[in-house]
């Protein structure tokens, strides 16, 4: 038994040091961990923007893309800076269809975050509850869902979701869902694995003896202590995401015509390429680009942060 | 050995086997094949005589059965488009998209081990800091824009290289190869760099971790000591050790580099399976589809067990663990 424990137990009167300051000096000492690479900081700052510029996309765009009364066919392809008939300047250009690029851009960075976001959340939520209850509870249950995992580890992505969009169609809750299946086994290996560990430590002991419900041990006790590499892959699978969502558009078989994410945008552009009208999926490309580099700065200074390997 | 090795082959049946039920299901109760494969002119009598000759009015476990039977004698149906059997029909395409992988991975492996290594050397200069900045931009670069943008530049702007096609082909073999010509190798320039890109950033990544993990370890530091020239310390202790990860790695990567072929086929129009199973989704040519996936899974699984041999082969923990 360690001093700390014998004059805790001789000095009941002390009451236990107050959490919340506690937590909060640890959230700040992150922080500044984080706020300590420039390149990092710069990533998040740079999602931040795309992020809102995402979400206001239709307060913020100059024109409403996919309302055909205020397209004029006149205005298809016009290089970047050109003005149209009515006077207004298109920075970026315009596609086939005489469309803003620059409102195109917003309306289909929405999509591709909306998608990518959305489901590596929901790839998390499933991911970490299946690793969580494997970890926890072992034996051949444990064995089972491991070898499940190790399966969905070793096929490629992009084959699984192009296997599943082969035979369901595409359409956004396709994409959604294929991602889903794509991502949910990076989730639960790792959490398997840090709850493998974390389960041996005292505090999950002491929740035991206290007779506390297998749930709250899992979800109270035990989640809370598997979160950081959680925050790594997290971050790193929403870049995966949004990336394998554009592939997926691109290659036709991901969100619908009537909802054009940036890959479908790039898509559109690509018979242009050849004849020299770059822009209709450069920039669009460019957009995508950003944005994922952005999350992944992000995750990887968030992984040099939060590997324990690394805290010498 | 024997039984570990056993256990392995039998492990990696079972897969191809879950695999072939998976597909199966896929194919027959998600989507209707009788709602493509007849007219809806069709009268009642006609749809129930085409339904028995099909063996669709029997149970689904023994149309399984028929299958499975049928895949083990390598008839997987006959292509929609094509009217040829799919599964000729995809291994004809094959070399194509294994030339291509395989010389992506050369590209991957010389270009991104030397610079690894040079980064996990000197990891504070600025160079390495390039390089690593290169590497973040190297995986998170989607692949086809990536592809679109070569395109730009160097098909369309400078006119240097082809955009699409395999161009020459020899035959050797019986199969036509592009990487003996002149022409096939200046048309496999681009779509192979471009497939090689997202690899060379792992290889390069993995190379650099694993050269400053093996410098802090104490054989290095006794080489050292020795005296050995810094080349043989890098060239021998160095690099030996940080090769098992990094061969395991490649050996699946090869895999995944065929599976990615389908986004720089298309782009690039080349024709290989990967183009082959995207334009097959286009107009649901099934049987090709199906025939392209139960390829790739028996691929991938023997793949994964000659990797899983050769780790065991390559580090001796490996065995002794299993055998324990």
């Amino acid at each position: 038994m360690s001093i700390g424990a014998d004059s805790e137990l001789s000095a009941p009167a002390i009451p236990p040091p107050v959490p919340k300051p506690l937590e909060e000096s640890a959230l700040r000492a992150f922080w500044q961990q984080f706020a300590s690479s420039k390149l990092a900081l710069t990533g998040l700052v740079v999602f931040g923007i795309i992020a809102l510029a995402a979400v206001f996309a239709p307060w913020i765009a100059p024109q409403n893309p996919y309302d055909l009364a205020q397209l004029s066919i006149m205005d298809s392809r016009l290089p970047p800076g050109e003005a149209s008939m009515d006077g207004y300047t298109y920075w970026l250009g315009t596609d086939d269809q005489g469309r803003d690029m620059v409102s195109a851009m917003l309306y289909g960075l929405r999509i591709s975050l909306m998608v990518g976001v959305g489901s590596a959340v929901l790839a998390c939520i499933f991911g970490t509850c299946l690793g969580l209850f494997a970890g926890y509870v072992g034996g051949w249950v444990e064995g089972l869902i491991m070898r499940v995992v190790d399966l969905f580890l070793s096929f490629p992505a992009i084959l699984v979701a192009l296997m599943i969009l082969a035979f369901l169609g595409n359409g956004v809750m396709n994409v959604v869902l294929a991602i889903i299946v794509v991502e949910w086994a990076y989730y639960s290996r790792a959490v398997r694995g840090t709850a493998l560990v974390e389960r041996q430590r005292e505090y999950i002991e002491a929740a035991e003896c206290l007779v506390l419900p297998p749930r709250r041990i899992l979800f109270r006790h035990l989640m809370p202590n598997c979160l950081p590499p959680l925050i790594v892959i997290a971050t790193m699978q929403v870049a995966r995401a949004i990336s394998l969502e554009a592939t997926l558009s691109f290659l036709g078989l991901g969100v619908p015509i009537t909802e054009p994410s940036l890959g479908l945008l790039i898509a559109n552009g690509y018979q242009y390429m050849l004849s020299g009208r770059y822009w209709i999926s450069f920039y669009p490309g460019v957009a995508l680009l950003i944005t994922i580099v952005s999350i992944n700065l992000v995750g990887d200074h968030l992984r040099d942060i939060l590997n324990p390997r690394n805290q010498r | 050995m024997t039984t570990w090795l056993l256990r392995r082959i039998l492990q990696a049946l079972l897969i191809v086997g879950a695999m072939s039920v998976t597909v199966f299901v896929a194919v027959n109760v998600i989507g209707d094949p009788v709602e493509v494969l007849i007219s809806p002119e069709a009268t009642q009598e006609e749809r129930a005589r085409i339904i028995a000759n099909l063996g669709l009015d029997q149970p689904l476990w023994k149309q399984y059965l028929n299958f499975v039977s049928d895949a083990l004698q390598g008839s997987l149906g006959n292509s929609f488009v094509y009217n040829e059997p799919a599964l000729e029909l995809v291994l004809s395409r094959l070399p194509a998209t294994l030339e291509l992988a395989v010389f992506a991975l050369l590209i991957a492996i010389l270009v991104g081990i030397p610079l690894g290594l040079y980064a996990g050397l000197k990891p504070e200069s600025k160079a390495s800091r390039t390089i690593m900045a290169g590497s973040i931009l190297g995986f998170s670069l989607p692949t086809f824009w990536v592809g679109l943008v070569m395109i730009m530049v160097f098909a369309v702007q400078l006119g240097w290289l082809p955009s699409s096609g395999r161009g020459e082909t020899v035959e050797v073999l019986g199969v036509r190869w592009s990487f003996l010509t002149a022409d096939g190798l200046q048309h496999m320039l681009l779509p192979a760099v471009n497939l090689a890109l997202f690899k060379l950033s792992m290889v390069l990544r993995l190379t650099r971790a694993g050269t400053r993990e093996t410098l802090s370890m104490d054989y290095v530091k006794f080489a050292r000591a020795k005296g050995l020239t810094p080349a043989r310390v890098i060239g021998v202790h160095v690099l030996k050790n940080i090769m098992i990860p990094i061969v395991t790695v490649l050996g699946l990567e090869l895999g995944s580099l065929i599976a990615f072929a389908v986004v720089t086929e298309t782009i690039f129009a080349w024709p290989g399976m990967g183009k082959l199973i995207v334009d097959s989704i286009y107009v649901l040519d099934r049987p090709v589809i199906v025939a392209y996936l139960m390829m790739i899974v028996l691929l991938f699984v023997t793949l994964n067990l000659i990797v899983d041999i050769l780790y065991s082969v390559l580090d001796p923990r490996v065995r002794l663990e299993s055998r324990s």
